[in-house]
């Protein structure tokens, strides 16, 4: 048996798997498959302030072991969130990650605090900025891609959160350098980094030639990106241990298919990990991924999953 | 859980030609029992560490909740690209994940009205299914099928065998009248009084269907087929503008709100070229200056 339970910032969860934002919707379609109190929480679609209907289709293309997206942020927006799904998700007594966007870092602001009023509040357990999506106010240019936009959007998240309730920021890996915004956006107050959300593509329809999403970008996921996030996640966790910039837990996602591929990500440094496109290919795979991690955990011999965080790093072979 | 959707390790009991089409078999306990006419399956391809992760939708042609193999799912495949190829290619016995039923069902009249059921290329194979449940209703039943040849026409026969009624067309007169399903939809309402026109097949088609049916005083409830990249309502990519009961258009998800939809509730001013447009007046809409 192991020990599977991980703290993230002061909140403690039984596991270390969550659902991908996005890439779940808010639960309902899931729990047809497995019951979403099982895994360690449940990460919901980034909810913005007001309703929204995303962008024209076609919103994906399927790609080598990936796909590219471009749905816009379709959602309710936050009232109807707390409305309707948050209660729903409170009653299957999951632990949830609220992903929050705005248009501006005040919008962010107001989701928060909308979202710390609903009587369903007591179900989160922290509350993820997605600050990589684009910023109104700075010409539509990502919030997680400049260093004072993204402390911007985490000040106001932060002050707004209840304190004991953390709050994390999920970065892009298309930056010159992502170790500097990590260290903004920790320094703004951030508690933990979630990485990574998709990288910017286009495909082109080779029947039509021209580019096959109608919002001509998307953002790529899956497995083919998972190298990416493994290097996004050694470098941020690399600077923390080198003391460069301030430590904090980090949240590995990006194309994790099997519990082999969420070891990857625990083993250069996160503490917890997300499912997220796999999940479309098989609607179980959060589960799935959860009970494969567990073994190979125990196949390496640790008692305890946070005996696992970070071991890459103490093997490196030094050259 | 009674979700009404099962994950099954289905496999393949027979894969027979039918004109230009594939019809395979699968076995997939725990499916045929709660499916409905025009819900659809969501199969995985290229097997567990596949480079093509996205599921593929298929409408179930028929089910058999058990007998030899345990519970079969019936589908009728078209060779496009790389996943219907791969299922195409399958043998008696290779494995396919299954999950499904998927999406809501053709919804059935509380009284025995007659009904017109069309189909456009593959697009039929729902429908012979449904034709069984309407006339076990009491329905009167006239079929319309279409394609651009005759090799493209699936289930003719069985056509003949289920309906009152059936009228084939083709684009290029190889079999039954020239022309589309919608020439002569108006007149089989017409002569059979049909309340309801079921219809299934490509965007453009579906579109005349409605139309035709508004026009001679009957609902059509038009199953769609948006690309989907998950199936189960999930990755919100298979949306499509569609008025709800309360006159507002939202983009809903086809998979779980259709693939069934009344004809007439469907935005077809914001589907054209390849493209399905977001309506200036949809719920949530971006603005100006907005997103
Ligand atoms: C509800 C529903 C019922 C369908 N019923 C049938 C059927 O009975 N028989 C049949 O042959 N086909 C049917 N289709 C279409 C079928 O799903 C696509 O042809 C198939 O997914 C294309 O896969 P591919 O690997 O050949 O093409 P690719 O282009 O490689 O597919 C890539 C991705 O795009 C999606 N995609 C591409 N084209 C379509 C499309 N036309 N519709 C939906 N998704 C698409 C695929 O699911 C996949 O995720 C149905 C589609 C839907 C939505
Ligand atoms: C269809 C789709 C929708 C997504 N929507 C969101 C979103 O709303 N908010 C967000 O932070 N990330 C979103 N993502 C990104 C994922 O959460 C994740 O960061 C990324 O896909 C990499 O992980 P994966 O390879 O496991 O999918 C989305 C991804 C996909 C494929
Ligand atoms: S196909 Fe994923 S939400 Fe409909």
């Amino acid at each position: 048996m192991v020990d599977m339970t991980t703290t993230l910032a002061g909140t403690t969860l039984p596991n270390p798997v969550m659902t991908a934002s996005g890439c779940a919707a808010n639960g309902k379609e899931l729990h047809r498959f497995f019951p979403v109190s099982e895994l360690g929480a449940f990460v919901t679609k980034t909810v913005m302030r007001d309703p929204r209907s995303g962008r024209p289709t076609p919103r994906m293309a399927e790609t080598p072991s990936g796909m590219l997206n471009s749905i816009g942020l379709q959602g309710p927006g936050i009232d109807a969130f707390c409305e309707n799904d948050l209660p729903w998700l409170a009653e299957q007594g999951a632990r949830v990650l609220v992903s929050v966007a705005g248009n501006t870092a005040e919008e962010f602001g107001e989701v928060v605090q909308r979202l710390v009023a609903s009587p369903a509040w007591s179900c989160v357990v922290g509350v993820e900025a997605n600050i990589s999506c684009p910023n109104v106010a700075n010409r539509g240019l990502v919030f997680a891609c400049d260093p004072v936009s993204s402390e911007r959007v985490v000040q106001i998240v932060r002050t707004r959160v209840p304190e004991g309730v953390p709050v994390f920021a999920k970065l892009t890996p298309d930056v010159t350098d992502i170790v500097a915004i990590a260290d903004a956006a920790l320094r703004a107050g951030a508690d933990g980094l979630t990485m990574i959300n998709t990288l910017l593509g286009i495909v082109v329809d080779t029947d039509l030639l021209r580019p096959q999403l109608a919002g001509v970008t998307g953002g790529l996921s899956g497995p083919a990106v998972r190298p990416v996030a493994v290097r996004a996640v050694w470098q941020v966790v690399g600077a923390m241990r080198a003391g460069t910039i301030p430590t904090a837990p980090v949240i590995g996602v990006g194309g994790v298919r099997t519990g082999k591929d969420a070891l990857e990500l625990v083993a250069v440094g996160a503490s917890a990990v997300q499912v997220g496109t796999a999940t479309f290919n098989d609607p179980s795979a959060p589960r799935r991924v959860l009970t494969e991690l567990e073994a190979e955990v125990a196949r390496h011999g640790f008692t305890r999953f946070t005996d696992a965080v970070g071991v890459a790093h103490e093997r490196m072979v030094r050259l | 859980m009674s979700s009404g959707v099962v994950q099954v390790a289905g496999e393949v009991i027979a894969n027979r030609r039918a004109g230009a089409y594939h019809h395979l078999t699968l076995v997939a306990p725990g499916v045929a029992e709660l499916a409905h006419p025009g819900q659809f399956v969501a199969l995985a391809v290229g097997g567990p560490t596949s480079a093509n992760l996205l599921r593929r939708c298929f409408s179930i042609h028929k089910v058999k909740p058990s007998g030899t193999y345990g519970g079969t799912v019936d589908v009728v495949v078209a060779a496009h690209g790389p996943g219907t190829q791969w299922l195409t290619e399958r043998s008696a016995h290779d494995p396919v994940d299954v999950v499904g039923p998927l999406g809501r069902p053709f919804p059935l009249p509380a009284e025995p009205v007659p009904c017109v059921l069309v189909g456009g290329g593959y697009g039929s194979a729902p429908l012979f299914w449904l034709a069984e449940e309407l006339r076990a209703r009491g329905c009167h039943v006239e079929m319309v099928l279409g394609a651009a040849s005759e090799d493209r026409l699936f289930g003719v026969v069985e056509a003949r065998r289920t309906a009152d009624g059936v009228t084939v067309t083709t684009d290029d007169g190889s079999a039954g009248r020239r022309g589309w399903v919608s020439d002569v939809l108006g007149e089989v309402v017409d002569r059979s009084g049909a309340g309801v026109v079921y219809a299934c097949g490509p965007m453009g088609m579906l579109r005349s269907v409605t139309e035709v049916a508004d026009a001679h005083g009957a609902v059509a409830q038009v199953a769609v087929e948006e690309s989907m990249a998950c199936g189960i309502g999930v990755c919100m990519t298979c949306v499509m503008p569609v008025r709800g009961n309360d006159g507002e258009t939202r983009m809903v998800r086809s998979c779980v709100e259709g693939p069934v939809f009344r004809g007439d509730r469907v935005r077809w001013d914001a589907i054209g070229g390849g493209i399905t447009r977001v309506p200036d007046d949809a719920v949530g809409a971006p603005r100006a200056g907005g997103h």
